[in-house]
């Protein structure tokens, strides 16, 4: 397996294992873009998932703006809004954001949306506001779709936050581009292997996660 | 206005040849991952324990990066269409699997003892019975499939221009002509778009006892 090869080659040489072009630089760039566009695309997805699903209205205009979202070319808005805007972080985020909006969104509407809904009029016979049913009836139950929703945007977002690289940004791209340029096949193989590193990192974050936040009642009944 | 399809002479294709390209490097994978996600689906349905591990498999697959993917595989396939449509086929799994189990599992125990009480072997009642009813889950997955590879086959152009209509974005940037990068990123948009229009359609030909009425997702 001459990949194994490379990607023992390029992790023991201990010259990538600092400095700017050092691996803990690049892990770091990477995880910013990451957790910034994750960030943000959850700010503006969850409220409204969350809300729509809960008034279950809107679900038509909803799947539109998903299939929009998805229909939009990550790597081609990336290169088009770096022409139009310049060097510069924005132009890396609107499309990450992009990316990562469209699986929040159909997530969180559809898990909200499909609660079992006697436990929900039961929570409303009991007197429970609307917010205080969505916040302590309709979320908890619904949790572990919504961060099923969450994981998958946050792979998409780690394994597509290569390309900034291709705009002269940093992260983990940029051994894969330059290594590309540079016919080097071991920076190559070594940078994809850390990115696929990264977001196997990321499912085992977010299993840590619901393991820790999904109520005990919710883990058994699913 | 001419500036936006004027394609330049390097990618030896005219607009239409480009978007026909683009159709087979996204369309084909799909293809090929629902020829092999039928037989894995229903393998997971006859035995219970082997979802699990297959589902694992294909999130864990689905979490390599689409460009790593490609650069791994140019040491076996070379800068080729392959190997833009491999890593495609492979994603797509991580959608129509569980979209396909869902679909079969959702069948009422009743239609199937009904089908089995009019004499239906197993083929015959997956062919017949289980498949069509599972039809709308089914074109569901292959609506997210189609349309993230559409988008994704632009990514090939960064190994030695695989992209179709991603290769656009190359010139737009090497030959500054930004009106390149809009055609790509809006001739994109709308075949996957159209796509998804397409398939929404051939679920309401293949389902006609439905209620017609838009379904969410």
């Amino acid at each position: 397996m001459n990949v194994l090869n490379f990607v023992h080659a390029f992790l023991s040489d201990s010259s990538h294992w600092h400095g700017y072009d050092g691996i803990p630089t690049r892990v770091g760039e990477h995880l910013h873009y990451t957790l910034q566009a994750l960030a943000i695309a959850a700010a503006i997805a969850l409220p409204v998932g969350l809300v729509t699903g809960h008034t279950v209205r809107g679900g038509n205009v909803l799947a539109l703006v998903a299939t929009a979202g998805r229909a939009l070319p990550s790597f081609g808005l990336l290169v088009l809004l770096f022409i139009w805007i310049g060097f510069g972080l924005l132009p890396v985020m609107i499309p990450l954001v992009a990316l990562a909006v469209p699986p929040i969104l159909v997530t969180t509407f559809e898990a909200i949306r499909s609660v079992d809904p006697s436990p929900v009029d039961a929570a409303r016979g009991m007197g429970m506001s609307e917010t205080r049913v969505l916040f302590q009836v309709e979320i908890p139950v619904a949790l572990p779709l919504i961060l099923s929703g969450l994981l998958t945007a946050a792979i998409q977002i780690v394994s597509t936050a290569t390309i900034a690289a291709y705009v002269s940004l940093g992260g983990l791209g940029r051994y894969i581009i330059d290594g590309l340029y540079q016919k080097n096949y071991e920076k190559v193989v070594g940078g994809a292997t850390l990115v696929a590193g990264m977001a196997l990192a990321t499912l085992a974050v977010f299993w840590l996660v619901s393991r820790l936040t999904v109520s005990p009642g919710v883990r058994r009944s699913s | 206005m001419s500036g936006f399809f004027d394609i330049p002479s390097d990618l030896q294709h005219s607009y239409l040849g480009l978007i026909g390209l683009h159709l087979r490097e996204a369309l084909l994978p799909v293809l090929a991952g629902l020829l092999v996600s039928l037989p894995l689906a229903q393998l997971c349905v006859r035995f219970r324990w082997l979802y699990a591990p297959v589902l694992g498999l294909t999130i864990v697959l689905y979490a390599i990066p689409s460009l790593a993917f490609f650069v791994v595989l140019i040491d076996y396939t070379g800068q080729t269409e392959t190997t833009v449509m491999i890593p495609l086929a492979v994603y797509s799994l991580v959608v129509l699997v569980p979209a396909i189990v869902d679909g079969v599992r959702s069948v009422p125990p009743e239609t199937l003892a009904a089908a089995t009480a009019m004499g239906f072997g197993p083929v015959r009642r997956y062919l017949q019975v289980q498949l069509p009813i599972a039809v709308p889950a089914i074109i569901a997955g292959l609506r997210v499939a189609t349309v993230s590879s559409i988008s994704l086959v632009s990514v090939g152009m960064l190994i030695g221009n695989q992209g179709a209509l991603g290769n656009l974005l190359n010139d737009a940037n090497i030959y500054h002509r930004p009106e390149l990068a809009v055609t790509s990123v809006l001739t994109i948009a709308a075949l996957a778009i159209l796509a998804d229009v397409a398939l929404i359609l051939v679920r309401l030909l293949l389902t006609p006892w439905m209620p017609r009425k838009g379904a969410v997702r």
